[in-house]
């Protein structure tokens, strides 16, 4: 983990509600995809935990969705403007687990901390196939980003307005992936957990206080006992939820 | 050079700044941050008898100026903390440290406290009867001066080390409480505890966290602490570790003159990691500025004069 100051290099609408912002400054802490960081806001005593999408040495891309007072402050923020950010948080993805041919699944601001594990796991060869599943049409985003790293893309609305009508889910059963990785809502998680038989980690939300393990305000039960999501997770592995 | 050294009940600190328990874990995983040597103690995760999951998710909340938790007492039971991790934590940390207890009965509280005073690196026991997120047991010690007396008597049989009871500001005179303790053997208090709270989530109309109320700590509680140190200062002769809401050395330097020897720092750990690192830098500039030579001088310094 690593506190410092970065400078916002872009913030842009991707949809009505979801923002993409990159920041600039030491990226070091960052190590793998599914982490995340924790940003300090104005007035507002907690930080805000958000994922990261992507990495570079010098910058660091989030996506997030503008749900309340934090992230609607973020919305609004100019380029140039300076953030306080906990930096490397969280376990994050094993990608050395995905065999050959994993599927990523992503529901809604799920997505993003998928990104990064897609482009590692292409840069490793592996045939990567991406679900990502959203309730309308107005909501999707980053489709053609994950076709343009090299991934097989399959969208799934819950209208119907693109893609598959259904859930994430009615796209997997159609699969023999080597191994999944899950991020997205409770229910859709647990519906993945269900539908595929084969392995998988997955990334889990909770309403955090510090970010970094020291409060004990996001622990969950595990088969392996009392797990922070914040510091133990937030990805954990099939073998070890306990729903 | 200023002299920030403090003393309590014949243990000196380097200087009065100590993580509030609930904050920092069992402390040894902040030693990858920063040297926590420069700490003047460290208070760990409240341990009880047995091993505790806790209350159910949300645990946090929000509000203007702070917090609430319902985190409910979550730690792995007496046994192993002894066994794994004071240890961990004396293998980073080599300064006695302060181990915060609670419990559900007197018996409990009596043989955490057994346990836990064998371990080498426990300096002072911290009785915790004021958790307000734990139902039966906690707070509910600490809320009748006869309880409290009960508790403080019970667990004072069975240690050697001294002995700081930690007061709920949840009552109608905290000083009652604080001189049933001091006469039931107490070495010195710690205060406050958080102040019981609630929030609710208007788009669901329900309670934010899962056990419905928790406590409310932050810079937003900090003149609550202030006047409760003042007041129990004026009511007992024993020392008095100060805390509720501190995030900078001012406010060090205030809850010592409101009548504290000691601080301690919580919920501003949670927001910044480093927060007591940067306290305890920023104090000798804070004493300078303020003509302050010895820190431990100036504790009540507010009631004389």
């Amino acid at each position: 983990m690593k506190k410092g100051l970065y400078t916002v290099t872009e913030n842009r609408a991707l949809t009505k509600s979801v923002f993409l912002m990159r920041l600039a400054g030491d990226t070091s802490a960052v190590t793998a995809p599914g982490q995340f960081v924790n940003i300090a806001l104005d007035g507002l005593y907690l930080r805000r935990p958000i994922s990261v999408c992507d990495v570079s040495e010098k910058e660091i891309t989030l996506i997030y969705k503008v749900v309340g007072d934090g992230t609607e402050q973020m919305s609004r923020l100019p380029e140039g403007a300076a953030l306080d950010l906990l930096t490397g948080l969280g376990n994050g993805f094993d990608a050395s687990l995905s065999g050959s041919k994993p599927v990523l699944i992503g529901g809604g601001v799920g997505v993003p901390p998928l990104f990064w594990l897609a482009k590692k796991l292409l840069q490793e060869d592996k045939q990567v196939t991406v679900i990502l599943g959203f309730n309308t049409k107005d909501e999707i985003f980053f489709q053609e980003e994950f076709k343009a790293l090299g991934a097989d893309v399959i969208v799934t609305t819950v209208d119907g307005s693109v893609g598959i009508k259904g859930f994430v889910t009615d796209a997997l059963k159609t699969l023999h992936p080597s191994y999944t990785y899950s991020c997205g809502p409770l229910p859709m998680l647990k519906a993945v957990y269900n539908t595929s038989d084969a392995d998988g980690q997955f990334s889990f939300e909770e309403r955090m206080g510090c970010g970094f393990g020291a409060c004990m305000g996001c622990t969950c039960k595990t088969k392996q006992g009392h797990k922070r999501i914040c510091k133990d997770g937030p990805v954990l592995k099939k073998e070890e939820i306990v729903w | 050079m200023v002299d920030t050294s403090v003393c309590l009940s014949g243990l000196t600190l380097d200087n009065p700044v100590i993580p509030c328990s609930g904050t920092f874990g069992f402390g040894y995983e902040f030693a990858d941050l920063y040297d926590i040597n420069i700490l003047g103690s460290i208070s760990v995760k409240g341990t009880t008898r047995e091993p505790r999951y806790g209350n159910d998710t949300p645990r946090i909340a929000e509000c203007t100026g702070g917090m609430l938790n319902a985190v409910g007492l979550q730690n792995p039971g007496v046994d192993r903390v002894v066994s794994e991790e004071l240890p961990k934590l004396a293998a980073v940390y080599h300064k006695p440290v302060i181990a915060n207890i609670s419990g559900f009965s007197l018996d409990e509280y009596v043989e955490c406290c057994e346990k836990i005073s064998a371990a080498p690196n426990v300096g002072i026991i911290e009785l915790n009867i004021s958790c307000p997120n734990v139902h039966n047991g906690g707070m509910a010690f600490g809320t009748s001066a006869d309880s409290a007396q009960a508790v403080t008597a019970a667990v004072r049989k069975v240690t050697d080390k001294p002995l700081y009871v930690k007061l709920s500001p949840n009552v109608t005179d905290i000083t009652e409480i604080a001189k049933a303790c001091e006469a039931a053997g107490a070495d010195g208090l710690s205060l406050i505890n958080t102040l019981l709270g609630m929030r609710i989530d208007v788009k669901r109309r329900k309670p934010v966290l899962a056990n419905t109320t928790g406590g409310f700590s932050g810079p937003a509680i900090f003149p609550v602490a202030v006047r409760m140190v003042w007041q129990v200062y004026n009511a007992v002769k024993v020392p008095i570790i100060g805390m509720g809401g501190i995030r900078t050395a001012r406010d060090v330097i205030e809850m010592m003159l409101a009548g504290a020897s000691a601080v301690q720092v919580g919920s501003e750990n949670l927001v910044n990691p480093f927060a007591c690192k940067e306290i305890i830098e920023a104090l000798p500039i804070e004493m300078e500025k303020l003509n302050i030579a010895k820190l431990s001088d100036i504790t009540g310094g507010a009631h004389h004069g």
